[in-house]
Order: structure tokens, then C-alpha cells, then sequence
């Protein structure tokens, strides 16, 4: 198709006699091209070679060059430490504990607002403007609403009766505490995918489904919901990826504790590299996490896809 | 009861049940202002009855912390990452979707491949790299990993596919070079496109914290999530200035999100983009 088309366009050029430039020169193009590969190279595609090759020695922070050679020594430590294993097992834990949620309330609320119509702008301000605050931020907030013995949420369930268990001070309560304040602040953008993955269903299905005599309900279950297959897709993958990362509500307010019982594969490349200065180990476990990452997106987004499928 | 009557029913039902929801969202927030108008002692009654309502709490702030130098070196970062991106990232994008050349494809999905790569991954090699290149502690070690942006190269290719040809070949035949091109015809109607990106990769780089912390040490020239995360521990039990602290971090995205909401919210639902 591409000589195709440059064969075309070369034609309608003489036609009309236009001086015959350009087309198929490469070096307009590398001008063009060079601002953006040049940094690529350098601070993108540099550093992800640079980083798989120290992850095969065992490189330093504090001594300069790679050090000596390690194989694949990193790796094997890794698999074998169950400091890896557990802040692996904290970041699915993590990652279980918000997607779903995270995909079913912003559908809902999405359906919702579609059907209310009127206010979208309050509805957008209030779940989409925790979104773009920084996590120090909602950090702080949610901090002082947890906080034992003066914070909102405990005061709230005193008053209904059940005793406020120490939110994130008890290991068994601290990552489940972490996942709604990442609920909290990151709904809003599944929110604002589900609202414009509505706006493109036609109105006349509605319509004619009215006409049939659907109530809304079943409109929802029979038209709606379906037509979303797409979006909920989007949002899946993008939402497990997401969660995979997460590094900042942790640091902040847990510091991986209590007794590391919240510590993210991220934070522990942060303490293995940063902390304990070894820069080759922290290395390997950069691509083990990597690794995962690419795994667990396609295999989730084949397993959505499926579903889609046969919906 | 007649279908008509059902359907309103429903859809009062519908609209109580997400107010009640937008309320419950907005607590949090309208708690943090609360309690940052309280004076510190004030704090340790949970109650949203406040006696004095001052705003003592954000003055203390603003003049004991560094925080508005945090906000300059936050915007001074954040704009140049977000300049860098626009233009580094358009300029690719033109030549890969106006101009022919060998490779195209190949530095397509070379390009392309980037966006499979988690920053996070990058933190250890890059850290590395800036201290190789005696840049930590500046804003550049920050900024320049921040810049080549692949799903931005990405966004800009689709939109650029979808401007009619014609426009280039009538400036050709005015004997426009690709640079007139790329800047008098192709950006000013990609608006929409750089607007989306602007937003992203401004926010983007004002909310990260993990390679900032990493790079800037130096508390003169902190950002406002590294500021604020650092020094988090020492206001103790003064929840006031805690909360105003918060609260003056989150002001300058605020309005931004105020300004430009309606780019952002089509900015997101156009690319699926997030950090």
C-alpha cells in the first residue's frame, strides 16, 4: 500500500508540475524524528539495557561500574527470598482488593449520572477531583481520617455501634484501609471512561426498546452494559496495570509497614536499591517485576476479552 | 402505576442514590478544610462544629514550610516536561504519519514498544545514569526521563492520520517546506491533541513522586509531593496544619482541573491515558 501510494502521489505531483521533492527522502524526516529518539534512546531504551545488564552483575551503589559478574545470581535470590514473595503476594493482594471495586462502582455511578442527566458537572467535580491531586495529598487527608481515637471514620462507626478497628496500624487491616483511600482518589477516572463509553450508545436503542415496553432496569442489563464490553475492557486493563504500580500510598502512609505487611514489589526495589545500595539485585528484581507485569496484562486481557466475547 | 410514573420513580431513585455517593466523595475534602480552619487544639474533638474558624493554620504553613518554593520548583518542572513532550513527541508523530521514509514502520514499533516499558522499572538504571551525568539535584534530572512520552507520540500519530491530506499538498504546491508545514497547518489544528497532552503530561509530572524523591534530595529545590511527603512526620499531632498543608498542595491542580475540565475529561476519554 505505502508504494502504492507513494507512487500516486508522485504522479499527481508532476501532473501538475510541482517541483518533485521530499517524498521518500529520509533526511527531513530524521530531523523531525531525532529530538524525541534521541531522548527515547537515552533515558528510555539506555536505561532499560543498562538496567537488564546490571541486573546480571552485582552492581553497587556504592562502588562505580558494574562490579563483578553475577549470572543469573540475582535472579536466583530473588525467587528464593521470601522478602520478594511476600511484597509480590502485597502488591496482587493490592491489586485485588481495588479492581474490583474500582470497575463496578464507577460503572454504576456512570449509569447512574447517565440516567440523572442533569448536574454532571457536580457529579464529574466530586468523584473526578480526587483524581488529579497528588497522592502526598490525599496521603495527609486520609491519614487524619484514619488517625485512632480522633479520626472521622471511627467516629462515624462508634456512633452506629461496631469498635473502629486501628485502621493502619493493624497488619490485617492496613492494606484493605489503603485500598479504599486508592478507591477514593482514583475512581474518578474509570468514572469519566464509563460516562464517555455511554455517550457513544445510540439513543434510538433506547427508544425502541421503550417502545417494546423495557424498563429501564432491563434496558441497563440487556443494552447498556453490553454495549460497554469495549470500555469495561479498557478500564480492566488499565486499572490491574495501575494498581501493579503502586508505590506512593504505601511510602507514605504506611512505610510498607506494620511489619512490612504492606510493603509493594515497587517499594521493595526502593529498599533493595536505595536503602541497602544493591543497585544489581534491585536491578533483577526491576525486570522480574516487569516480567509480571506483561504477563498478568495479557493474560487478564485475554480472560476480559473473552468475556466479552460471550456476553 | 403506569410506565411513565415508574421511570420517574426510577430515575428519582437513581439521582438520591449518587447525590448521596457525590456527597460521601466530597467529605473527605470538606473534612481536611474542617479541621484545617480549626485552630490546632480545637482538632481532637471529632466534630465538624468548628468555634473560632480562622485561617491561621494555612498562614503558619506558607510561612513556615517552603512550601510555595515547592509549588515553583513543581511548575517549573512540570512545564518544562510537559513543553518537551509536546514538542518532542509532534514532531515524531508528523514525520511518522506526513512524511515516507525507510524504516517508517520499524521506528513506528520501536516507538510503540515504549509504552509497554512501566516507568517504575526504569527508577534503579536511571538513577544511575543522572549521577553519571552529575545532574541529581537539578530539575533536569527530573524532567528529562519525563520528557519522551511514547503514548504521546502515539495520540498525536492518530490525530495527525486523521486531517485531510489535502491540506499538506496545497501548501507543497506554495512551495512549504515540512517545518511550515508541521507548524503553520498541521499543530494550530491538532489543538485538541496538544491540549490533552499538555494536561497529561503536566499533571503527570506535578503528581509523580517516586523519581522526583529519588533525584531531589536537596530540600531548596523539592516538589510539592516530595515536600510534602517529607515533612508529613514533623507537624505531630498539629492536624490543623497538617490538613491547610494538604489542602494548599492540592489548590494549584484544583484549578487547573477548574480551568481546563472539559479538555481534561475528553483529553481522557479520547486515549485511555494513565500514569
Amino acid at each position: 500500500m505505502t508504494a502504492e501510494t507513494a507512487v500516486r502521489r508522485t504522479d499527481a505531483s508532476q501532473t501538475t508540475e510541482a517541483p518533485p521533492r521530499e517524498w521518500g527522502h529520509g533526511l527531513p524526516a530524521a530531523g523531525f524524528l531525532t529530538p524525541f529518539l534521541l531522548l527515547y534512546l537515552l533515558f528510555i531504551i539506555g536505561p532499560a539495557l543498562y538496567g537488564l545488564t546490571m541486573s546480571f552483575f552485582n552492581t553497587s551503589a556504592v562502588k562505580p561500574g558494574l562490579n563483578s559478574f553475577a549470572g543469573f545470581g540475582n535472579y536466583a535470590e530473588a525467587l528464593q527470598s521470601s522478602d520478594f514473595w511476600s511484597s509480590l503476594w502485597h502488591t496482587f493482594w493490592f491489586t485485588i482488593l481495588t479492581t474490583p471495586p474500582l470497575i463496578v462502582l464507577a460503572l454504576v455511578f456512570a449509569l447512574l449520572a447517565d440516567r440523572v442527566g442533569r448536574g454532571r458537572w457536580f457529579f464529574r467535580l466530586a468523584f473526578f477531583v480526587p483524581y488529579i491531586l497528588p497522592s502526598a495529598v490525599v496521603a495527609l487527608i486520609w491519614m487524619w481520617i484514619y488517625t485512632p481515637g480522633l479520626g472521622l471514620i471511627e467516629a462515624a462507626l462508634t456512633k452506629i455501634g461496631p469498635t473502629s478497628p486501628n485502621w493502619l496500624g493493624d497488619p490485617g487491616w492496613a492494606m484493605p484501609s489503603l485500598a479504599m483511600t486508592t478507591l477514593w482518589w482514583t475512581l474518578g477516572f474509570n468514572f469519566v471512561l464509563y460516562l464517555a463509553g455511554l455517550q457513544e450508545i445510540p439513543r434510538e436503542l433506547y427508544e425502541a426498546s421503550a417502545m417494546d415496553g423495557a424498563g429501564p432496569w432491563q434496558q441497563i442489563r440487556s443494552i447498556t452494559v453490553p454495549l460497554l464490553g469495549r470500555t469495561t475492557t479498557l478500564v480492566a486493563v488499565l486499572q490491574v496495570i495501575a494498581s501493579l504500580k503502586v508505590f506512593d500510598q504505601m511510602y507514605i502512609m504506611t512505610s510498607g509497614g506494620p511489619d512490612f505487611a504492606t510493603r509493594s514489589i515497587l517499594q521493595y526495589v526502593y529498599d533493595s536499591g536505595f536503602t541497602n545500595f544493591r543497585i544489581g539485585y534491585a536491578s533483577a528484581v526491576s525486570m522480574l517485576f516487569f516480567l509480571v507485569v506483561l504477563a498478568v496484562s495479557a493474560l487478564w486481557f485475554t480472560l476480559v476479552r473473552r468475556g466479552e466475547k460471550e456476553l | 402505576m403506569t410506565v411513565e410514573a415508574r421511570v420517574k420513580l426510577f430515575n428519582r431513585i437513581c439521582a438520591g442514590v449518587l447525590i448521596a455517593f457525590a456527597l460521601l466523595w466530597l467529605t473527605p475534602l470538606l473534612w481536611a478544610l474542617d479541621t484545617a480552619l480549626k485552630p490546632n487544639a480545637e482538632t481532637t474533638r471529632t466534630t465538624w462544629a468548628v468555634q473560632d474558624p480562622n485561617v491561621q493554620a494555612f498562614a503558619r504553613i506558607l510561612r513556615d514550610t517552603d512550601i510555595v518554593r515547592w509549588f515553583g520548583s513543581s511548575l517549573f518542572i512540570a512545564t518544562l516536561t510537559a513543553l518537551g513532550t509536546v514538542l518532542t513527541a509532534s514532531l515524531a508523530a508528523f514525520a511518522l504519519s506526513r512524511m515516507r521514509f525507510r524504516y517508517r514502520t520499524l521506528v513506528f514499533w520501536f516507538v510503540l514498544a515504549g509504552i509497554m516499558i512501566p516507568s517504575q522499572v526504569l527508577i534503579v538504571p536511571q538513577f544511575r545514569e543522572m549521577d553519571s551525568f552529575n545532574l541529581l539535584n537539578t530539575f533536569w534530572a527530573v524532567s528529562l526521563p519525563q520528557i519522551p512520552t511514547a503514548v504521546a507520540v502515539f495520540i498525536f500519530k492518530q490525530f495527525f492520520d486523521g486531517l485531510p491530506r489535502e491540506l499538506q499538498e496545497v501548501a507543497r504546491l506554495d512551495g512549504a517546506g515540512y517545518l511550515r508545514i508541521y507548524g503553520r497547518i498541521i499543530m494550530p489544528l491538532a489543538r485538541p491533541a496538544v491540549a490533552a497532552v499538555v494536561i497529561f503530561a503536566f499533571v503527570t509530572s506535578w503528581n509523580d513522586l517516586l523519581w522526583p524523591l529519588l533525584v531531589l534530595s536537596n530540600p531548596d529545590i523539592m516538589t510539592m509531593p516530595v515536600g510534602l511527603a517529607t515533612v508529613q512526620g514533623s507537624f505531630g499531632i498539629r492536624y490543623a496544619d497538617t490538613m491547610a498543608s494538604a489542602l494548599l498542595g492540592a489548590v494549584p491542580l484544583v484549578a487547573v482541573f477548574l480551568l481546563f475540565q472539559r479538555n481534561i475529561v475528553e483529553g481522557i476519554a479520547g486515549s485511555g491515558l494513565k500514569g
